[in-house]
């Protein structure tokens, strides 16, 4: 907590706050201000902006700036399941292999070496055009491939901890293996994991964004912003304003959450405004 | 002649300003070993720092200045400084292991001193330069050791390639920071006897800092004192260790346990102030016992007392400085009759292939204090870990009340554990920094007593307050308290289990010796009082002698010997305990000049 609050002090952690703050507003209130629904034939295709039309219409004459407040929808609850889905359950595999020190953390970590070896995208790609692309399945999958890396990241931090002394206290008096690990070594990798929490999040919101591009995820007529800049290209020359905003948009989200991150990282490190060492 | 020049020297934050050591004066003659004790937070590493004409990162060098053999150091640039420093100033650090680089063999760490300073040495120059200086050191000269690598070498072998590199260019001056703090005694005894016979052998004026008053006591004539910045007290090492003038001094060799008798050791409350936080007036003044009104206002000056004896205390010209009074101990037979609580018997214990303990034995009495004594190396840790049930021996067994137990602790049933407590050697690593004091002790109270709320809340209490702690520190999180405080947190912790044995791994040896004067008084209280018997690992005799009834010494994993303490350190028998006892500084030299003043005021240093 008091890394939190230190993580304040730093500008760019309070840009980055204020951007994903920003964007999760947008998808919260948008859809309640947006002039029409998402999916309303309103004008000509690819209009130009103007008094009726702020943003302009898209290739089917749908109004830009209501799918843009409709369309961030999926993409931010999407990416904010995945990202926590993804950190929990490699959180918890990271601890337990680091905890364990047997032939569990071989199994364990042996078992993420495995999934590692698929290139991502391949993998989520591989599974949602055998299921079918369910929201909730591309969820699952894309925290499935944030399992490895953050269970690394943690057995890493962890196995530092499992030896140290305040541990090793508490296996002295009998403390079940359960409660070790929930309340002597889970607090002391709290502030790393939200580091890592932060950066899986801006992974996650360019991989579901690609994913909707792809046409995997949402489909059409809903309004998503990975989506429309796919269906918008054709028409990037004469109204670019329907590409460029949602594109816009998840940019300043991933941004956000990026700095977020990079906030806490440094201070955790300890790192003061001029780029010097405590 | 002089060697080295020091006045009005002043270290600060930067930025800030606050002083970190100010007004620092003292001349070092030539030949001459001149040691700087301290405590923690007394500047001592600042001031040797800045001979060099180095200051840490966020601090700097305000004002003053230092000359050795007449040279200023301070105010050069980074090259004028870089060429005085290993030519006529030369450092040898506390860490020889950090302070070599690994990567590189120790005839090119050697070649390297030379070649920064003579560019036109010539090469057999150079290497007969060198093996003069590593036969100085009483290191080998050949081809082959010059080959090796930092970590094909001792400790001791570490130190001595440091000590041959600041001695290699001939230095006038040259600065030892804590330089044998990290090795065991006989290495230790061995490096200071090299070091006090080159700077004779060649002129060379050194300053020994360090924290250990009896090695310094050993190796310097003259002894500069240091409390929270300031310089408080100079003189001979003699006059000072046995009529020290500042009240600080006076408690601090009262606080250091020593090798030649049981003492019972006095404790300075309160702690050294941090820089910005000084009091007005004398530094020392709100811990002193002699304070007056007037030290709260103004800085006392230097005083001459005696020639080449000055103190900054404004009592120090009053008459009646009586020597420091060494209060013997009293010894108890405790639990003489009555039968053993722990025993452990043959017991054979590997950390993968390399046998660490061969067939120990050994019995621990209700309320007795037995001390396991042996340098790095000799098992010890292992032992008391083996005993707790952290590594689980090969065979032997261990018994407590007649009961064998497991070797593994979480095979142990629930009283066994909670009988049996271990207290860490290091207070910074045995507290989880993520949780409150009052949730650390909570832990052992719910999980042994089911207590919660409330009730749980008042054990809290009472744990603090049998280490004479104040219950306001339970809301404190560890790293908001000092060494000495942490320490006591955990001896609370492994108290709050109502434990009957105590397993002590070198729990002091991360203190100062005030703090641990604390600490040693605190166990010995608890053990009369609750009836503790204690086991305590220690590489350090001169606390054996003070703690414990019994001693075991233990080398390369096997009892060497084993007895009362006053049998064991008044007459070794084995060879080893022999040497370590000779080796361990004392100050038994210094007070016995003075026998027929100390010893019967004191009642007898020896029974």
């Amino acid at each position: 907590m008091r890394t939190l609050a230190r993580s304040l002090g730093y500008g760019r952690m309070r840009i980055g706050l204020g951007l994903v703050t920003f964007v999760v507003l947008l998808t919260l209130v948008g859809p309640l201000v947006a002039p029409h629904t998402p999916d309303e034939l309103v004008g000509l295709p690819a209009e130009p902006p103007s008094g009726r039309f702020l943003l302009g219409t898209d290739y089917l004459g749908h109004d830009v700036l209501s799918r843009v407040l409709w369309g961030g929808r999926s993409v931010v609850w999407m990416a904010f399941a995945a990202a926590t889905l993804g950190v929990a359950v490699g959180a918890a595999v990271g601890l337990l292999a680091a905890y364990s020190r047997s032939v569990t953390d071989d199994l364990l970590m042996r078992g993420m070496d495995v999934i590692l070896a698929f290139p991502q995208i391949v993998f989520v790609l591989l599974f949602v055009s055998l299921l079918g692309p369910k929201l909730g399945l591309i969820v699952v999958l894309v925290a499935v491939t944030w399992v490895p890396q953050v269970a690394r990241v943690v057995r890493g931090i962890t196995s530092d901890i499992v030896h140290r002394e305040y541990v090793e206290s508490a296996e002295l008096i009998g403390l079940p293996r359960r409660r070790i690990l929930t309340r002597e070594i889970l607090p002391n990798v709290t502030t790393p994991l939200m580091v890592e929490y932060g950066l899986r999040l801006t992974w996650s919101i360019a991989l579901i964004a690609a994913i909707s591009f792809l046409g995997f995820g949402i489909q059409p007529p809903n309004a998503d912003w990975g989506l429309m800049i796919n269906e918008n290209r054709t028409i990037l020359t004469i109204q670019a304003w329907a590409v460029v905003v949602p594109a816009t948009c998840i940019a300043l989200f991933a941004i956000g959450t990026n700095l977020v991150a990079e906030g806490i990282a440094r201070a955790i490190a300890g790192v003061d405004r001029r780029g010097s060492t405590r | 002649m002089t060697a080295l020049e020091v006045s009005g020297l002043r270290v600060e934050l930067a930025p800030g300003g606050q002083e970190i050591v100010n007004g620092i004066s003292f001349t070092i003659d030539r030949g001459e070993v001149v040691g700087l004790v301290g405590e923690s937070g007394s500047g001592k590493t600042t001031v040797a720092l800045a001979l060099l004409g180095h200051a840490k990162r966020g601090t700097r060098i305000a004002a003053g200045s230092v000359r050795v053999a007449g040279q200023e150091i301070l105010g050069r640039d980074r090259a004028q400084l870089r060429a005085a420093r290993g030519k006529i100033v030369s450092y040898v650090p506390q860490d020889p292991a950090a302070a070599l680089n690994p990567a590189l063999s120790i005839e090119t760490q050697l070649v390297e001193v030379i070649a920064a300073h003579r560019r036109d040495a010539s090469g057999r120059d150079v290497r007969s330069r060198i093996g003069e200086a590593l036969e100085e050191v009483e290191l080998p000269v050949d081809g082959k050791f010059l080959r090796r690598y930092p970590h094909e070498l001792s400790g001791g072998q570490q130190q001595r390639v440091c000590l041959a590199m600041a001695f290699l260019l001939r230095p006038q001056a040259i600065v030892l920071d804590e330089p044998t703090t990290g090795l065991d005694v006989t290495t230790q005894a061995h490096v200071l006897e090299t070091v006090r016979d080159l700077c004779a052998n060649h002129d060379v004026g050194a300053i020994y800092v360090s924290h250990d008053l009896a090695a310094v006591a050993s190796l310097a004539g003259r002894v500069l004192v240091m409390y929270a910045g300031r310089l408080i007290e100079t003189g001979a090492t003699h006059r000072l260790f046995v009529k020290p003038g500042h009240p600080y001094t006076r408690k601090l060799i009262a606080a250091i346990p020593d090798i030649s008798g049981r003492r019972t050791l006095d404790a300075i409350p309160g702690h050294v102030p941090a820089p910005g936080r000084r009091p007005a007036g004398c530094v020392f003044a709100p811990r002193c016992p002699m304070v007056l009104p007037s030290c709260r206002e103004a800085e006392p000056a230097m005083v001459e007392v005696e020639p080449g004896n000055q103190v900054s205390c404004f009592r120090a010209l009053e008459g009646g400085r009586s020597p420091v009074r060494l209060v013997p101990g009293v010894e108890q037979d405790a639990g003489a009759m009555s039968n053993a609580v722990l025993v452990v018997s043959d017991l054979e214990v590997f950390h993968g292939p390399t046998q660490v303990l061969h067939s120990v034995s050994l019995e621990l009495k209700p309320q007795e204090c037995l001390a396991l004594v042996g340098e790095s190396g000799s098992g010890k840790t292992t032992l008391a870990r083996t005993v707790m049930g952290l590594h689980v021996p090969r065979s032997g067994e261990i018994r407590f009340k007649n009961t064998v137990v497991h070797g593994n602790v979480r095979k142990r049933p629930t009283d066994v554990r909670r009988s049996l407590q271990y207290i860490f050697q290091s207070p910074y690593d045995s507290l989880n920094p993520r949780h409150t004091i009052g949730e650390i002790l909570g832990v052992p109270i719910e999980h042994f007593f089911g207590l919660r709320g409330r009730s749980a809340a008042d054990r809290v209490t009472t744990a603090l307050e049998r280490v004479s702690l104040p219950s306001g520190i339970a809301a404190a999180f560890p790293d908001e308290l000092s060494g000495g405080e942490r320490q006591r947190v955990a001896i609370a912790r492994a108290l709050a289990c109502e434990p009957e044995v105590l397993i002590c791994d070198e729990i002091t040896s991360a203190l100062d010796v005030s703090v641990q004067a604390a600490i040693v008084r605190l166990l010995e209280e608890l053990r009369q009082r609750e009836q503790l018997a204690i086991l305590f690992v220690t590489h350090n005799l001169a606390l054996v002698r003070t703690i414990a009834d019994r001693v075991i010494v233990l080398n390369r994993g096997r009892v060497v010997e084993t007895g009362t303490s006053d049998a064991v350190i008044g007459q070794p028998t084995h060879p080893y305990t022999r040497e370590l006892i000779a080796d361990t500084p004392t100050l038994e030299g210094l007070t016995e000049e003075n026998a027929d003043l100390t010893r019967p005021a004191a009642g007898g240093l020896e029974k």
